[in-house]
């Protein structure tokens, strides 16, 4: 118990005294996951107001892979990354295995099937309800589709929100392409890991509050955002 | 007030030959035949089932018919669409102001930019909402938001306007409210279509009634003549409130 106390009072310390250790490790994490979150919105947005406007064969089939792709395990993500990044594997001839690119590369694959997904359920529910009165109106198909993420934008937010929610807390997939190199590809989650294994628990709890507040800020955003959306 | 669709021919009469519509092997309407000119009030009365709105989708291209052809004078389609509008019994409104949602029709519809806020201020004026300009249209009450559908249609001066029920869940002042906005679309020369499950209503309202009973058309007489001497034994009974 004294043991935690003190961690606890020694990552506050951390905190307040902006330690370059930790703000390095911060701005990494930040940097590779809001890159992903927005390779992954201008990527899913349109897949998924796709998937929900246009009819097509196997439309139900793409939808049910979309909702399971986003249980997808970082881990396994990492893996097969890694075999395609490594020197030996396909892509390995671009040198991006440990580096901060590939990181934002497995966010990416990771956040994509969940934007596109929920984007998908708010543009498609937002269409039923349209449907009738936008074509009476007249309006056209790109038109349409500008006015449905407009209309949606504060759900269409949600998604994009729930999708950097994955992307800072995951560390399977940035632990294996990553490789948790210290100043390179050091993020929150994965010197968490490191310095818990290493029994440096300040830092661990440090970067743990960091990322809990982070994660708390996101949640009252999405709410705040969901209450818009009511009107 | 401007009215750029005066000076433009009508659409009008509306012909309507042995119209059917089919749902999974279910006729929902049935050989409808009839033709609407303009100037009058068309109310179509008929008990729940009948095919009201049915009727009202497929004359207003919502719905496309299983057999027959609805004509419009105007073969250009594109024309005819533009000159009609279409008010629904369950209003949506966008996320976004009431002044916006009329805004938004005229973009779609592209009135010039700097046409737009005094077409959009006419029509709010028209349903009496001017006070609530700005505030987001999804949190105006059912009345306010049917009278912003119809300023929203008053903002197209459309020839030819459908009403589904206009008034089904409104109380009697709000109910009051719409009917003088179907008067003011009527004063204009615009042509009303409608439906309704009021049968006072149809009688403050209508020039003329097609009475819907099953999918068909049983009648389709001036609204003096229905509601004196109805042909049919189904729109006697619908008359007296006799379950149908």
């Amino acid at each position: 118990m004294s043991d935690l106390s003190t961690a606890f009072a020694t990552a506050v310390n951390l905190l307040i005294s902006f330690d370059h250790n930790l703000v390095e490790i911060v701005v990494l994490s930040l940097k590779v996951s809001i890159s992903a979150v927005v390779f992954a919105t201008v990527i899913g947005l349109p897949l998924g107001a796709a998937i929900a406007l246009f009819r097509f064969p196997g439309q139900g089939g793409i939808t049910v892979l979309f909702n399971t792709l986003m249980g997808l395990p970082p881990v396994v993500v990492g893996l097969l990354a890694y075999l395609l990044l490594s020197r030996s594997g396909p892509l390995g001839s671009l040198g991006l295995l440990f580096t901060p690119t590939a990181m934002i590369i497995v966010q990416t694959v990771l956040v994509v099937p969940i934007i596109a997904a929920l984007s998908r359920q708010v543009i498609e529910d937002l269409w039923t309800e349209y449907e009738e009165q936008l074509r009476s109106l007249g309006a056209e198909p790109e038109r349409v589709l500008w006015t449905l993420l407009w209309d949606g934008r504060f759900s269409l937010l949600t998604a994009v929100l729930a999708g950097f929610g994955r992307a800072s807390a995951e560390v399977g997939a940035v632990m294996i392409v990553g490789g948790n190199i210290a100043h390179v590809t050091r993020n929150m989650t994965t010197a968490i890991a490191l310095e818990t294994s290493k029994g440096d628990l300040p830092l661990a709890l440090g970067l743990g509050i960091i990322l809990l507040a982070l994660i708390l800020g996101i949640n009252i955003t999405v709410y705040l955002a969901k209450q818009a959306a009511q009107h | 007030m401007e009215n750029w669709s005066d000076a433009e021919t009508s659409i009008l009469p509306l012909r309507v030959s042995g119209v059917t519509y089919e749902v999974k092997g279910k006729r929902l309407v049935e050989k409808l035949s009839f033709e609407l000119t303009a100037g009058s009030l068309t109310i179509i009365l008929g008990p729940n089932g009948a095919g009201k709105s049915i009727t009202l989708r497929l004359c207003h291209g919502l719905l496309q018919p299983t057999a027959g052809k609805i004509e419009w004078r105007d073969s250009s389609m594109a024309r005819v669409r533009r000159r009609q509008a279409m008010v629904f019994q369950h209003p949506i409104m966008l996320r976004r102001s009431a002044a916006a949602n009329i805004s938004y029709v005229l973009s779609l519809n592209k009135v010039p930019r700097n046409q737009r806020p005094a077409i959009v201020s006419a029509a709010l004026e028209k349903v009496n909402l001017s006070a609530l300009a700005d505030q987001p249209a999804r949190v105006l009450s059912a009345g306010e938001q049917q009278r912003l559908a119809l300023a929203r249609a008053w903002a197209l001066q459309p020839q030819v306007l459908f009403l589904d029920e206009p008034t089904s869940n409104l109380d009697p002042a709000a109910t009051r409210a719409i009917e003088q906005a179907i008067t003011a679309f009527q004063q204009i020369g615009t042509k009303i279509i409608m439906t309704t499950q009021d049968l006072a209503q149809a009688r403050r309202l209508a020039d003329e009634i097609l009475f819907l009973h099953q999918g068909k058309l049983l009648e389709h007489t001036p609204a003096d003549t229905f509601f004196k001497s109805p042909q049919s034994a189904a729109a006697e009974a619908f008359l007296n409130g006799e379950l149908l």
